[in-house]
């Protein structure tokens, strides 16, 4: 943010400047009046020597300007001082030179030579702000100096100066467009510039003189990438928004297939089974034609570094990668962004108003998004109306059959409100709650017919409106309604309600034949009074009665076309003369005059409410063009994906010469490392880039040593952040730690050895890397804490990466660059790249040394010895807990949750879930159990058996049994004691749904190939999903590997032969699906995950989990 | 990106104008103008506004508009943000003493929002957590929506280039967080600790938000009685306010606000305690409630005056609350420490706590 001083010395122009001003003279108005003796005093303050003075006139002349006072006719006089040595006087000169000079070009021209020689000085700050100045004042005759001048500012020395020149493309592209070709050779110059500082203004420039030339980006494509992160707030948005265009030139749509998967899962939750295995089937022809897709390392690249940004401050940052997520991401990842916008509507209204915006937006194409989020658009009487519109917008469209009950009693509190505007819109919202979602139709019918009592005619008048609409859906059952509404006609004043209420007599003149014609004799004698609109609807009443019961209505009829033939109205007399033609049999009627019965009361479709904002995502999301819903000047359109990918060779980089040096280590973090990003980021380009594959695992490798605990799985994580506390106060209490780790290491392997006696040990050979690293740290006596933590990271690291020799001596290695890093650096001026941060601290992760004896056993498991499914669910080992409730919450209850992966007794059907409660109050805590379980249709819950009492202090385990039916939806339940209830919810992570079976390789072989190669009835691709990944070098130990896949799911290793393969097979709890996994390593990183199951919604998820576990 | 920029002022004078590019006239505003007219009040004024030419987006602050102009797409919210900056600045600015004489200097730093050569004779640096308590409660007095939502305000003043780390002890509670620039990313999601190199001076270094799973604990509450009887001039008005879970700690600057419908004429309340307002015209009431002694709960009591003749009002009003609780988070979240790095001297270091409401409201 470099720019901020540019920012602050420009905003001191016109503020801090202007305001003073106003204080200390109370006569400054006759300053601004045209009083030219005032004026000659400033004059005369500009010629004189003293810079005080010179300063005070200028201080005054530009408050002026600020306040829109004409202060032209100083020209010459404040021209003259360009050359002023005081730099304060010179900054306002500049300011008055920018507001001024277009309208004096001849007298601007004197100043030139001033900036020509500025733009020559030795400090970069005048350098820079003579640029600014030539740039900004609008003088066609020096284009060819500013060319220049801008020309040689992109090869400047200084990242400001070049970031100036930046901003000055566009400014001279608007002077004349004739430059362009000229200006996208700086800019392809400028794009090429690796500082961070350049990047967002540089892009800025492109976005307004060329953004058709996509192919500018193709080679800083990965660069701006990976600089993204430690780039200025502004900048981001705008890289991040041009990015999200030109990613839909080059890759192709994650959700090519994902899209009918996602749709039928929809449905799953929704509709009904049959019916979503119907609809699988026909979209499974269409889904088995295409190629698997695998998403462009470059598109996932992108994806990944934009994330972290949603946790920016800035709202404006916040939405572009929000939109950019919306528009890029595959569907199952979108769901991310909407912590995010929620958040933001915390902020100023005016964010609000934005935000609420895109999200009703979003919230009709994925509503499942933002349902978690329901309670955060609850209208608060003190939100602007505006505000509490858009949130009523959103509220309707996350309206579904589960949660309609609980919206429509938070509208009730809503018709209440003082506010009319707002009473109005929610009944609206009613009535689109109403149609959409047939179950609650009548509720809603009659809660609006009871508004129609309201004393407020603006209520009753858009009841009535919405009411219409609702009876139009099947109006044979309401004539009683109908009835009622007839009543309201001599009271309601509202013309849309009078009206509304004549369309519908009219329509339904059968079901009230007696009113009818009596209301439209009170229409008659009021006609002349009435509005336009209902005037129309009374002719329109009056020919619907004179086809069905002329016997009554004739003479009505003729009377109200009598006084229409000669309304003040056109429409309403050519109405008049059209239905008189229409309706009354003549001799020259037509034979139209036959189905004029036909024509007024034919079945009419109900309207459909709709959204405003359907389909308002064709406009790039957090655009104003999307705000406005109208194409804004200067929209750049989202193009849509490309059918065929182009070739992503185009963004291939010679690989930068640090990745060749010997010394590569130390070199990346010194020039390749930008301020406060992630290694994850820079792993990106090598990645991809395929040439190099053994750069690439070093890369990676380096990579997660200085994140490492990053990359464990959530367990070790959580393990970590316990010992955090006592581990960072003190080494030896780490040392203990290590101790116990290493103890129980010892253990986890003897208790192996029996199982496979005769198999190679693969612990104790990584134990003994592990104890060469320990004796290493040991040798080392006493040093920071610092690099002791660094330095066990990368102990542990050896450790993980198993019989690996290479490690040791990369951790040896590694030992190196703390020094270096440590301790307080210099810090080069302006050089923002060189500034390294400070060493990283990972934490002791001795947890990924295994604890688990069943991940032991596992990796040893190589031979045919299958085991029993209790050994190997890792019902003992490190199981992950969750919070039910939390202390706080619980009010010193605190109950947490894990997956036994036991099977649970009674029910094979039922995943067990552990429940452990902990009374931390002082007081005993009676009957606690679970109440009214509201599972969703087809869950079942088991509850646990009533816990009578439990003592301060105590800690209660019981187990519970679900039955998810196969689905990630959350039980929802109420956890009661004798005084309280807690409304809890368990959502299990879709391993869980599972349990894991045994097969011989032979076994599983044959039901992977039925379940690709189906029989007829099947499609084949149907049931089988396959990614591909890249694993980090932690994650490529066979035990790692087996260990990770068995954390994220529960599922049982099948025995197999190639070494480079990994099976694992399971059934669903509920149903039995088989699913079975393969994890097939390719050479060097690359790796290969496929999931065949019939159950493509848990393969996907499963897909997606396991490469998570295995990739972070 | 934004054209021109101009201040407007509660009476709808035009105060400032500056122009980034050519000068757009201020005739522009009219527009501005226009819409305001249509919202009736400041608030309801659509932060962005069409006009043939260009496009008018306003932020509403200290009952000023600042106004930007605009002539081609650009994203709102790049504008509105950049526009709460810039009042931001302006407070700062203004609201601290030295409303200067000094330009400021426009120096380059290597850490962008830190200034070099930075120096102190006492090195500290401070920490307020506050949290703020979102939430509704219905008629019944039972929750329908609470939400904790918190932020850390530092006040650092550390000569050199301090690099800082600050732990919690629960960092699990902190659902989803925001940080400033400086707050390394990756630390935070593989460690969860803030580190940084602090700005110099005040700023926000982390806004969170408490995991929605957890119920929140809710300090006070509201007895209400307020009634509106058919055919009479006269209702029943009645409020106590008491301590619910307040661990222990004490409830200050209780504050409540009340907008009354339109028929309410005027109230004769009394107060046990602090100062009650009901302004006629507005029909806002505020009471002043100030400490909650849990022995003497406070209440305000007395009778509404409704304009005769009309019937009774159909809405209730909703109940605004403001509250204080000194040295406590509610969600529980503690500090674990501060370290700092880099340089050698020793800061002095302080961590308060603030529990506050937020939006606050009670529905009758």
């Amino acid at each position: 943010m470099a720019a901020s001083p540019a920012y602050g010395e420009e905003k001191g122009g016109s503020s801090s400047l202007g305001e003073p001003e106003y204080g200390h003279d109370p006569a400054s108005g006759g300053i601004f009046s045209s009083d030219y003796k005032r004026h000659d005093d400033l004059k005369e303050m500009l010629d004189s020597n003293k810079d005080s003075l010179k300063l005070e006139a200028m201080k005054r002349i530009v408050a002026m300007i600020a306040r829109g006072k004409n202060a032209s006719d100083l020209f010459p006089a404040v021209v003259k001082n360009v050359a002023c040595k005081n730099i304060e006087v010179k900054k306002l000169v500049y300011v008055y030179l920018v507001r001024y000079a277009e309208e004096q070009q001849d007298l601007a021209l004197l100043s030139i030579s001033t900036f020509q020689r500025g733009l020559k000085d030795p400090n970069q700050l005048i350098r820079a702000s003579a640029l600014r100045v030539l740039s900004s004042i609008r003088v066609p005759i020096i284009v060819p100096i500013m060319m220049l001048a801008i020309k040689e500012a992109a090869s400047d020395m200084s990242p400001y100066v070049r970031k100036t020149a930046a901003h000055a493309i566009p400014k001279l592209y608007s002077l004349d467009s004739d430059q362009k070709d000229q200006l996208i050779e700086v800019i392809e110059k400028l794009l090429a510039d690796k500082t961070t500082l350049v990047a967002g203004s540089v892009v800025m420039a492109f976005e307004e003189v060329c953004p058709e030339r996509i192919d500018l980006i193709h080679k800083n494509y990965r660069k701006l990438c990976n600089l993204l992160i430690d780039v200025e707030e502004w900048g981001q948005v705008v890289i991040i928004n041009m990015l999200t265009r030109y990613a839909r030139t080059q890759f192709l749509s994650p959700n090519q297939n994902e899209s009918l998967l996602e749709e039928s899962a929809e449905k799953a939750f929704y509709g009904s089974e049959e019916e979503d295995t119907k609809d699988a089937k026909a979209e499974a022809a269409s889904l088995a034609k295409r190629k698997p897709y695998v998403m462009d390392p470059d598109h996932r690249l992108l994806l990944r570094n934009t994330k972290p940004l949603l946790q920016s401050r800035n709202a404006a940052v916040v939405m572009a990668v929000a939109q950019l997520y919306f528009h890029l991401a595959p569907k199952a990842e979108v769901g991310v962004i909407a912590k995010a916008l929620v958040r933001l509507l915390r902020s100023h209204s005016e964010v609000q108003y934005v935000v609420l915006q895109n999200v009703a937006t979003m919230s009709i194409k994925r509503r499942g998004m933002f349902e978690p989020y329901l309670k955060s658009f609850y209208i608060r009487s003190t939100d602007p109306t505006q505000i509490k519109i858009l949130k009523l917008e959103v509220l309707t469209n996350l309206a579904n059959e589960t949660n309609i009950s609980t919206i429509l009693r938070e509208f009730q509190t809503y018709i209440r409100s003082m506010d009319k505007d707002f009473v109005a819109a929610t009944i609206q919202a009613i009535g689109r709650c109403a149609t959409n979602i047939g179950k609650v139709r009548d509720t809603c019918l009659n809660g609006l017919v009871q508004l129609l009592s309201n004393r407020d005619e603006l209520v009753v008048a858009e009841s009535v409106v919405v009411i219409k609409k609702l009876l139009q859906m099947q109006p044979a059952q309401h004539s009683e309604i109908i009835k009622h509404m007839a009543k309201l006609t001599d009271n309601i004043q509202v013309p849309m309600a009078r009206a509304s209420i004549l369309w519908l007599i009219g329509e339904y003149c059968e079901h009230v034949p007696k009113i009818a014609p009596d209301v439209l004799r009170k229409m008659a004698k009021s006609f002349t009074n009435e509005e336009d609109i209902v005037k129309l609807q009374v002719i329109n009443l009056a020919a619907k009665l004179y086809l069905t019961n002329s016997k009554q209505s004739k003479l009505l009829t003729q009377y109200v076309l009598n006084l229409a033939k000669y309304d003040q109205n056109y429409d309403i007399r050519d109405r008049a003369r059209f239905i008189r033609q229409l309706i009354v049999p003549t001799e020259k009627s037509g034979a139209l005059n036959k189905y004029a019965k036909k024509l007024f009361l034919a079945q009419k479709p109900a309207p459909i409410l709709e959204s405003s904002f359907k389909d308002r995502d064709h406009f790039q999301l957090g655009s104003l063009s999307h705000l406005l819903n109208a194409k804004a000047v200067g929209y750049q359109e989202l193009p849509d994906w490309p059918d065929e990918a182009p070739d992503p060779s185009v963004r291939n980089v010679e690989v930068p010469e640090w990745t060749k040096c010997t010394s590569r280590e130390k070199r990346k973090e010194k020039v390749e490392k930008p301020f406060y990003s992630d290694s994850e980021g820079e792993s990106g380009p090598t990645e991809s880039a395929d040439s190099e594959p053994e750069s690439a695992s070093e890369e990676s490798g380096s990579s997660s040593s200085s994140g490492s605990s990053s990359s464990g799985s959530e367990e070790e994580e959580e393990e970590e952040e316990e010992e955090e506390g006592s581990g960072e106060q003190s080494e030896d209490k780490e040392e203990e730690e290590e101790k116990r780790t290493k103890r129980k290491e010892k253990e986890g392997s003897r208790k192996a050895v029996p199982g496979s006696a005769d198999s190679p040990s693969e612990e104790e050979e990584e134990e003994e890397g592990v104890k060469k690293a320990k004796k290493k740290k040991a040798s080392q006596g006493k040093k920071s804490h610092t690099e002791t933590s660094s330095e066990e990271a990368s102990a542990s690291e050896s450790s993980s990466s198993g019989s690996d020799s290479g490690s040791e001596a990369e951790a040896k290695q590694r030992k190196v660059p703390p020094s270096s890093k440590a301790g307080p650096k210099e810090i080069s001026l302006l050089d923002l790249d060189d500034f390294t941060p400070p060493p990283p601290q990972p934490v002791p992760s001795s947890s990924i040394v295994s604890t688990s004896l069943v991940t032991d056993l596992e990796g040893l498991m190589l031979t045919d010895t299958s085991l029993a499914p209790a050994l190997l669910s890792p019902a003992f080992g490190a199981v992950r807990t969750y919070e039910l409730l939390h202390r706080m919450a619980g009010e010193g209850l605190s109950v947490e949750y894990c997956f036994s992966r036991r099977p649970f007794p009674g029910d094979p059907h039922m995943v067990a879930v552990q429940i452990q409660i902990s009374n931390n109050t002082d007081a005993e805590v009676k009957s606690l159990r679970v109440s009214e379980p509201k599972p969703l249709s087809g869950m079942r819950i088991q509850e646990f058996p009533e816990i009578e009492r439990l003592a301060p202090g105590d800690t209660a385990s019981v187990v519970m049994g679900i039955d998810f039916c196969d689905s990630t939806q959350a039980a929802n339940f109420q956890l009661c004691t004798h005084t309280r209830h807690f409304y809890v919810s368990i959502q299990p992570p879709v391993g869980e749904l599972m349990a894991p079976i045994f097969m011989s390789e032979n076994e599983f072989k044959k039901e992977q190939e039925h379940l690709a190669w189906p029989g007829e009835g099947k499609l084949m691709g149907m049931s089988e999903i396959t990614e591909k990944l890249t694993l980090p070098e932690k994650c490529r130990s066979d035990h790692t590997i087996v260990q990770q896949v068995t954390s994220a799911a529960n599922v049982g290793r099948v025995p197999c032969g190639a070494d480079n393969e990994y099976r694992f097979a399971a059934k669903t709890v509920t149903s039995g699906s088989l699913v079975l996994i393969t994890l097939e390593r390719r050479e060097g990183t690359a790796a290969q995950l496929t999931v065949n199951s019939e159950k493509m919604v848990i393969g996907t998820m499963l897909v997606k989990d396991i490469v998570q576990a295995l990739v972070q | 990106m934004i054209h021109s920029l101009f201040l407007i002022n509660a009476s709808g004078d035009i105060f400032l104008e500056k122009h980034w590019k050519s000068v757009v006239s201020r005739s522009v505003c009219d527009y501005f103008f226009e819409a305001q007219e249509r919202a009736s009040e400041a608030e309801n004024v659509p932060p962005v506004i069409p006009t043939p030419h260009h496009y008018l987006l306003s932020v509403y602050r200290h009952k000023i508009f600042f106004v930007a102009v605009i002539q081609s797409e650009v994203p709102p919210l790049f504008v509105i943000e950049f526009l709460h900056r810039v009042v931001d600045t302006f407070q700062d600015y203004f609201g601290s003493t030295n409303v200067g004489d000094q330009l400021p200097t426009g120096q380059l730093s290597v850490v962008p929002w830190r200034r070099t050569g930075v120096k102190y004779t006492n090195n500290e640096a401070y920490f307020d957590v506050i949290e703020e308590i979102d939430a509704i409660i219905d008629k019944s007095g039972s929750t329908i929506t609470a939400e904790i939502q918190g932020v850390i305000d530092a006040c650092v003043k550390l000569t050199g280039m301090p690099d800082l780390t600050l732990s919690f002890m629960n960092p699990r509670l902190l659902d989803d967080v925001s940080f400033h620039p400086c707050v390394r990313f990756k630390r935070w999601e593989s460690e969860r600790i803030l580190s940084f190199i602090p700005p110099d001076g005040n700023f926000r270094l982390l806004s969170y938000h408490v995991s929605a799973q957890n119920l929140v604990a809710i300090p006070v509450y509201v007895k209400h009685n307020i009634s509106f009887r058919d055919n009479s001039s006269l209702g029943r008005f009645e409020i106590t306010v008491g301590p619910k879970q307040t661990m222990g700690k004490t409830v200050e600057g209780v504050m409540v606000t009340s907008q009354m419908p339109k028929g309410v004429l005027n109230m004769t309340l009394t107060p046990s305690q602090g100062t009650h307002i009901f302004d006629p015209v507005t029909k806002l009431l505020s009471w002043d409630v100030g400490k909650i002694n849990p022995q003497k709960l406070p209440s305000l009591k007395g009778s509404v005056s409704l304009q005769a003749g009309t019937s009774k009002p159909d809405e209730n009003p909703t109940i605004n609350l403001q509250f204080k609780i000194q040295q406590l988070a509610i969600s529980g979240l503690k500090v674990n420490r501060l370290d700092m790095y880099g340089e050698k001297y020793k800061p002095f270091k302080g961590i308060k706590y603030m529990t506050k409401a937020g939006k606050f409201q009670v529905r009758t």
